[in-house]
């Protein structure tokens, strides 16, 4: 039960926390909101929650919370550019719809 | 499918209620959208990876316009309807607009602010910028995935109600919420993080492509207040390019080139300026219609000494600056560069020996302001927890009335911050005076001829008094929204009068550069003339006075040859009252004051006796 980063958004990650001169890692999490139920968070994290679960993937630290861990296993994240457009991209598994925006899912 | 981005703790949006919002640089040679994304700040490139746009539109018939590199292609082949530097036309009358004649447009005289006939019907500069926010709009929608919640747009910091007004309009006319408009000098020393570094004065050197402005900025509590502004609304890095063909002429003789000649030569001049920034000297080499070739070096040295009285230029007005806003050197902190002009060494070694430090130039020039406006308008839209910067401005020129004489008396001076209010206390020029006509003047000139006129307007039921007795207390206040209201209030009866005027509605800032600059050229021609306007509605008062007391007790009091001396010395201060020479017009006030003195003895004598006359010594005691 894992998260992942493509490599291209391990660097983009790394460079933005750079950038941003202060933050320990990327707190991903879900929240129950959204035209399809849940949505993604995706923050700079300056602190640890003591109930955080950490995961270093490609040299970063992920920080998630245990009940979103459960929404998110196997998820890997990856960053791409459309057309002039670029960001991150949840490929999770355990999505079985999505809106059509892709910002919100169920399980 | 919508694409993610890192925010900042606490503070990620639900889905689709996306808080995007960017900043715009709307310049007079090019514009550019940044915004923060991913806790980064960034300037939004086209498709092609260029952060530029040329603030150029060109219009067609039936087709739509063409903005930035596209519309610039036109510029040689169909100058009348590509529209180039149109903010120098924003919130301007046609009367405004210097050298109109000489631009390639149809200048159409429309009510308000002048307008362009083109290909495409009739543009005023506000649909013009419309086209170029749109670009930039679509530009950042694409790049950000989604509708915009609004942009910061920066102007420049002499702008004036009307100028901001008409950029708030095109924003509008874009599409675009303004979340704020933001001075540009501001901006910048946002965009440097000066907001949060410690309390100080901050000097903001904007050296663009056609225009140089100066600011001095004092920042107190993270609040931004322009202190001064100058500049020179024609000096900028094309005038060194221009100087860089010259030498090519001189250096190759050649003469007479043609048009697409000469558009050759200057780019390759601007591409040496910019090659000279980082090599001690570039090799220009090209072949010219007509066979004409040639191939020169130019020296890193040579271009700095062909170009050294350009930078000397941008000096006086950052002289001007600091002592507008009562300065000097070691009382600034910081100095920020803007402008792609700034690149080049000698000008940062004039810069840093003029202020005595190093300028801050680890961001790039071209992009600074518009980082800053992504900042500012990235915590207006909500995504930044920290305090908004707070933002004061200043009137660009004084503000005063005219009093007897066509002399202007100042009643606000300029880089007065706003919001301000001003009184000061008038008296009536003529006995039994019940009006007074208040005209509202702006410049900084002493005479109301070569100043701004702003309005007219007449208090009325004033108390018939002797001349000076009356206290009219008039008042100038500006708002926060750089808007004009005189009242004028008879402070012993208490009625009042008012009106409200856009000060600086339609002069452009060329005209605000000469006005400045003609009141230090003409300070000495302008105290002359002052002097002399005194010592005439002086001798004006003498005369009134002494033809009342002539006509009361001429006959009683005086005797036929003196009554003859008064008269010719009446006549001779007549004659010189309409002449500027200054000593005649002194001697013969003196003249006539020494042929009343006697006169005056006689009546005051007069009145004092019966005055006392038939009353008893005990109540005139008290």
């Amino acid at each position: 039960m894992s998260i992942t980063l493509s490599a291209t958004a391990a660097e983009r990650v790394q460079q933005f926390l750079k950038n941003r001169g202060k933050g320990i890692g990327l707190r991903l999490g879900v929240r129950t909101s959204g035209c399809s139920g849940m949505a993604y968070v995706m923050e700079f994290a300056d602190t640890a929650n003591s109930e955080d679960v950490i995961i270093e993937t490609q040299g970063v630290k992920v920080l998630i919370d245990p009940k979103s861990l459960v929404m998110l296993a196997g998820t890997e994240l990856d960053f791409v550019r459309e057309g002039l457009n670029e960001g991150f991209k949840f490929n999770n598994p355990n999505a079985k719809n999505q809106c059509g925006c892709g910002e919100s899912f169920n399980v | 499918m919508t694409l993610l981005n890192i925010a900042e703790p606490g503070m990620s949006t639900a889905p689709h209620q996306h808080r995007r919002a960017i900043g715009i640089d709307l310049g007079t040679t090019n514009s550019l959208v940044a915004s923060i994304r991913n806790g980064n700040n960034m300037v939004l490139p086209d498709a092609e990876g260029r952060m530029l746009l040329p603030s150029v539109v060109h219009y067609q018939s039936a087709q739509p316009a063409r903005v930035g590199h596209t519309a610039l292609a036109q510029a040689q082949a169909d100058p009348a309807n590509t529209i180039i530097s149109v903010k120098r036309f924003m919130g301007r009358n046609l009367r405004d607009i210097a050298h109109a004649a000489t631009l390639p447009y149809a200048f159409v005289d429309t009510p308000g602010m002048v307008s362009v006939n083109t290909a495409a019907g009739e543009k005023s500069p506000v649909e013009v910028s419309a086209d170029i926010l749109k670009s930039l709009r679509e530009r950042a929608e694409e790049s950000l995935g989604g509708e915009l919640l609004g942009a910061v747009i920066t102007v420049p910091a002499y702008f004036d109600d009307a100028q901001r007004q008409a950029t708030r309009d095109a924003a509008q006319l874009a599409g675009l919420q303004v979340l704020r408009l933001l001075n540009e000098p501001t901006a910048a020393a946002i965009a440097y993080g000066l907001d949060n570094a410690s309390e100080g004065v901050y000097a903001v050197y904007d050296l663009g492509g056609g225009t140089f402005d100066v600011s001095i900025l004092r920042m107190q509590q993270g609040v931004f207040e322009v202190l001064a502004t100058a500049g020179d609304s024609a000096l900028g890095g094309d005038d060194f390019d221009r100087c860089v063909v010259d030498w090519m002429l001189q250096q190759t003789q050649l003469h007479g080139l043609n048009a697409q000649d000469s558009r050759q030569l200057l780019s390759l001049a601007r591409q040496a300026k910019e090659s000279l920034s980082d090599h001690t000297d570039v090799m220009i080499t090209t072949t010219l219609s007509g066979a004409n070739q040639f191939s020169l070096t130019l020296q890193q040295t040579e271009f700095w000494q062909i170009t050294q009285s350009l930078v000397q230029k941008t000096l006086a007005p950052t002289r001007r600056a600091l002592r507008d806003s009562g300065l000097s050197v070691t009382d600034v902190k910081g100095v920020v560069l803007v402008g792609g002009a700034t690149r080049m060494p000698h000008v940062r070694q004039a810069v840093a020996e003029f202020f005595g430090q190093a300028p801050l130039t680890n961001l790039d020039p071209d992009q600074v302001v518009a980082l800053g406006a992504a900042i500012q308008a990235n915590a207006l839209a909500g995504n930044h927890s920290e305090d908004q910067v707070l933002l004061l401005d200043v009137i660009p020129l004084s503000l005063g009335i005219e009093t007897m004489g066509g002399l202007v008396e100042k009643i606000i001076p300029r880089n007065s911050t706003i919001p301000v209010a001003r009184a000061q206390e008038f008296t009536t020029f003529k006995d039994g005076q019940t009006a007074m006509s208040i005209h509202a003047v702006q410049g900084e000139r002493e005479l109301v001829s070569d100043c701004r006129s702003l309005a007219h307007f007449s208090l009325k039921g004033i108390p018939a008094m002797v001349a000076g007795a009356a206290r009219i207390r008039v008042t100038f206040q500006v708002d926060a929204d750089g808007l004009l209201s005189v009242s004028a209030r008879e402070l012993s009866t208490g009625v009042e009068t008012s009106v409200t005027v856009k000060p600086a509605y339609g002069l452009s800032d060329d005209a605000i550069t000469r006005m400045l600059q003609d009141s230090q050229a003409y300070a000495s021609e302008d105290a002359e003339a002052r002097a002399l306007r005194e010592l005439q509605i002086d001798a004006q008062r003498l005369l009134d006075a002494t033809h009342s007391a002539l006509t009361e007790d001429g006959e009683t009091l005086l005797e036929a040859i003196e009554r003859k001396q008064i008269d010719n010395a009446i006549t001779e201060l007549q004659q010189c009252l309409q002449a500027t020479d200054r000593p005649a017009l002194r001697a013969a006030s003196e003249n006539l004051n020494r042929a009343t003195t006697e006169f005056a003895a006689r009546r005051m004598n007069r009145n004092i006796l019966s005055a006392l006359s038939g009353r008893k010594l005990a109540d005139v005691g008290t």
